[in-house]
């Protein structure tokens, strides 16, 4: 049945459009994935203009509970929670998107190009990523930026490194799967040269696969950056992000004052909890095959 | 050949319910629930099986044949429903039977060999310790005596030194032995109904043989049936005494197979028995009658006598390949430089030396590991030879790297249609992406208009419909994605065109159709070709010259008919006679009992 192409589909480059709508109405969880992701998308936006708030803003009234003036409570130093967390969501999520974005680049170019020449390159590389996989990755991140200095540019840097073995492995093994194939031939013979094939062809090939990469990455990053803040690396205070408000309203759980922790470390989860709900939705929009 | 074969048991009824019926298909239909709605796959067909018969059940991908037998399995995938009809076997009706009790009767009562051996059996166990697993899976050995139990299943699929063999990977033997052991497993239990799907696909002609001649004379010695689900009418011939031909889940017609080849009744069996090429037939015979371009039929002849005479004249040969060698080194172990000994090596060409002349269609034939694709990539220059020379049209190529001739001026020149249709598409490239990417890249075109009007002629010439070019390979059909194929490697205007068996993945009546497609455009582009490939009657059709190689060299090599008809060497004799020979087909088709029959690019 697989060969009775006869029923007119729908299926060309134009309809990619088409094909997006039916991979998300067709599974439920990635509905569900991409309506969070635009929400998400959508308050790292607008976000810092709607917030009822001055995120930085200091005022008496501090550690009041949630209440209908202020829905997720204030912080120590009297600041709106909710204005501090819509407005955070943008800069973790540049953190996020620039590291795995890096990580992607590169460890993507590393991977195809050992997996395509092999040899003296591919071991070269692969004993290379060995040895970032070796060290612990989060502790290995922490030096990173203790040692290049306390910004959110090395945050970014740092947490690109750490993820750099996982799009350079997967990217070599797709690569090494498609090496042989009948239309790698084909293309060599119609001319192509082997940077083209590699990048042009090859590549865009192994794009499924990289898609669930990257989704459950950006969740990695996020809380790699989130994780570092919190120990006092990258961003500092008053700076809002979700990985210091977590640690600066750690003392006061025992205290009783719950929500101070409780938000930042929901619109972390949900950050999270998206990206990687996202990984499956992706791969089945890129891949071809299933524009039937 | 076998006469026997076509005994009464035979000769019965078509879906007749004679008392002995050992299994009967009783207006079975599967549906599938797919994306684009439910598409019936099997649609109302009736078939039963006596002892001791074979029946082929013949048709083309998609006609639900292996359906069929999955559902008869219970086998379905989840998007698989029997929608309708029954299946009885000895009385009791196989379809509402539970899971646990079909669990019972796979294996010990009917059991199943699949296409490919060496995916049917468990890489990391040894084949005796599988074919035990079946054997105790069913009780009918203990853990004591399984080994013995075992040796004796592989006794009786003619294996040697079964005692040894019982010890060994799946990937120590080869494909044939490896189909041997999965029916061995599969006949472990003495089962009394076999389904053989596509049992002997993917192997070489003299393995064939061995391994139908085996299930034919292991269903007649212990009494079984045999449903033999194959695309190969010859093969259904030869060895089956029934025939039942399948087309868009229907069984369109069923009889003998002596009655199938000579009085075809159905159009679409005569399209198959017609399609299905045999000693005589020249290669318009192949197509119905009403698709044959008659301009072509008639320059037809005359130049494909007039490249084969015109050899002798003084001109240059299109390519010389002058004592080509290739080795492959094995990885140098420790235990290699210990030992100071060379580093294990295998040549897979030794030295081998031919020519082609322009416009002529040498054929290269072999069996797999006989070293012709090695050939052919080296020829293509895909593959660096160890040593030797390949000249193309006088200049020597060989010494050119083969990362430096992709940009080489002569690249656009020699160009290749690859075997499988599906592997050989970029799966993100639509049609017209795969036929544009030559023109770009070897043609230096850079206008969009120019290239989408040569894309559109060059589909044309293939006969590939306009509105399929945006699609992707996935959604086109084997016939469509083959002349995608053929139209990128035609795209650059080659003078030599390797064509490693283009067919072999087709159907027979889409290979029918490939087959005059390419003798048309060698007719108007007078290219050569060099058209690798086991099957010799396709090479007999196809080629004014013939190469025989075996282990990594030429046997035999001359004139197509010369060799078929009186080949010297005993290589050229066994693969001839290892071709399935089913009865003879009528002698003179009645020309007014052709009926139309839509080519397959009408339909698509």
């Amino acid at each position: 049945m697989a060969d009775q192409t006869d029923i007119p589909t729908a299926g060309n480059n134009t309809s990619f459009l088409a094909h997006m709508r039916y991979a998300i109405v067709s599974n439920p969880v990635t509905l569900l994935a991409m309506t969070l992701f635009s929400v998400i998308i959508l308050t790292a936006v607008f976000g810092p203009y709607l917030v009822p708030y001055d995120p930085l803003a200091s005022t008496s009234q501090a550690l009041i509970p949630p209440s209908w003036q202020h829905w997720f409570g204030t912080d120590h130093l009297g600041r709106d929670v909710f204005s501090r967390v819509v407005v955070a969501t943008r800069l973790d999520l540049t953190i996020s998107v620039s590291a795995v974005a890096l990580s992607f680049v590169v460890g993507t170019s590393l991977g195809g190009i050992a997996g395509f020449w092999g040899g003296w390159l591919d071991s070269t590389f692969g004993r290379l990523m060995d040895t970032i996989m070796a060290f612990p990755l989060f502790v290995l991140a922490m030096g990173i930026v203790a040692a290049s200095g306390n910004t959110v540019q090395n945050v970014v840097i740092a947490t690109a490194i750490i993820n750099l073995p996982f799009y350079a492995r997967v990217a070599r093994a797709e690569v090494v799967v498609r090496r042989q194939a009948g239309w790698v031939q084909a293309s060599q013979l119609a001319g192509n040269g082997p940077w083209r094939i590699l990048f042009g062809r090859i590549l865009p090939n192994a794009l499924p696969p990289m898609m669930v990469q990257i989704s459950l990455n950006m969740g990695w990053a996020i809380l790699n950056a989130a994780g570092l803040s919190f120990i006092g690396l990258g961003v500092r205070p008053p700076t809002a992000e979700w990985g210091i408000m977590v640690a600066e309203g750690a003392g006061y759980i025992v205290s009783g004052q719950w929500w101070l922790v409780l938000f930042p470390g929901a619109a972390l989860m949900l950050a999270v909890f998206t990206f990687n709900l996202l990984g499956d939705g992706l791969r089945d929009i890129v891949d071809p095959q299933r524009r039937t | 050949m076998n006469q026997s074969m076509h005994t009464p048991s035979g000769t019965g009824q078509p879906n007749g319910s004679a008392p002995t019926a050992l299994l009967k298909l009783e207006n079975l239909s599967v549906d599938f629930q797919t994306r684009r709605g439910v598409v019936h796959a099997v649609k109302d067909i009736s078939l039963s099986l006596v002892r001791g018969e074979t029946l082929g059940v013949v048709g083309e991908s998609g006609s639900g044949k292996s359906v069929t037998s999955y559902a008869l399995m219970g086998l379905l995938e989840r998007a698989g429903r029997v929608s309708a009809g029954k299946a009885v076997y000895t009385g009791i009706d196989l379809l509402p039977t539970q899971e646990s009790t079909m669990r019972d009767i796979r294996g010990r009562e009917m059991s199943m060999i699949f296409q490919n051996p060496r995916a049917a059996l468990n890489p990391i166990r040894t084949v005796g310790a599988q074919i035990a697993d079946v054997l105790l899976q069913h009780n009918q050995c203990t853990r004591q005596n399984a080994r013995t139990k075992a040796i004796e299943a592989l006794k009786r699929v003619r294996i040697r030194d079964p005692e040894q063999r019982v010890e060994a990977y799946p990937f120590e033997l080869s494909g044939g032995m490896c189909q041997r052991v999965v029916i061995a497993m599969a006949l472990a239990c003495q089962p009394r109904i076999l389904i053989a799907d596509e049992p002997t696909t993917g192997l070489d002609v003299t393995t064939q043989r061995a391994v139908m001649e085996l299930v034919r004379d292991l269903t007649q010695a212990n009494g079984m049936a045999t449903i033999l689900i194959t695309h190969d009418l010859g093969l259904a011939g030869e060895y089956c005494d029934r025939v039942a031909i399948m087309q868009s889940g229907q069984i369109v017609e069923s009889g003998s197979a002596v009655q199938i080849f000579q009085h075809p009744t159905h159009p679409y069996t005569r399209k198959l028995v017609k399609a299905t090429p045999h000693g005589a037939s020249h290669v318009r015979d192949l197509l119905p009658e009403q698709i044959i371009p008659v301009e072509a039929n008639e320059r037809n002849t005359a130049t494909l006598e007039v490249s084969s005479a015109s050899n002798t004249q003084h001109r240059v040969p299109v390519l010389e390949v002058i004592d080509l060698k290739r080795s492959f080194v094995g990885k140098r172990t420790l235990a290699d430089i210990v030992a100071r000994r060379p580093t294990a090596s295998f040549e897979a060409v030794k030295g081998i030396s031919f020519d082609i002349w322009p416009g002529e269609s040498v054929g290269l034939v072999g069996e797999s590991g006989c070293g012709k694709s090695t050939t052919s990539s080296m020829v293509m220059r895909l593959l660096d030879p160890t040593h030797g020379s390949i000249r193309f049209k006088g200049k020597d190529i060989s010494l050119i790297r083969r990362q430096s001739f992709v940009h080489h001026e002569m690249r656009g020149a020699l160009q290749m249609v690859f075997q499988d249709p599906t592997d050989s598409l970029n799966p993100r490239f639509s049609a017209a992406d795969a036929i544009a990417d030559p023109l770009k890249r070897l043609m230096g075109m850079s206008n969009a208009v120019q290239i989408e009007q040569r894309v559109m002629e060059l589909a044309d010439m293939v006969g590939l419909p306009g509105h399929l070019l945006s699609r992707l390979p996935h959604q086109l059909s084997g016939g469509q994605k083959a002349r995608v194929g053929i139209a990128r490697a035609i795209a650059s205007e080659p003078e030599l065109l390797i064509l490693d068996e283009p067919t072999a993945a087709l159907d027979v009546s889409v290979q029918a159709i490939v087959l005059n497609l390419l003798v048309d455009l060698r007719i108007r582009t007078g290219m050569a070709y060099l058209f690798v490939s086991h099957d010799l009657e396709v090479v007999r059709l196809m080629c004014d010259r013939v190469i025989v190689m075996r282990a990594g060299e030429i046997v035999e090599q001359g004139v197509t008919a010369k060799v078929l008809a009186n080949p010297t060497h005993e290589y050229t004799r066994a693969l001839l006679s290892a071709a399935p020979r089913p009865p003879a087909a009528p002698v003179a088709p009645d020309a007014q009992n052709a009926c139309v029959i839509e080519s397959e690019t009408n339909h698509a």
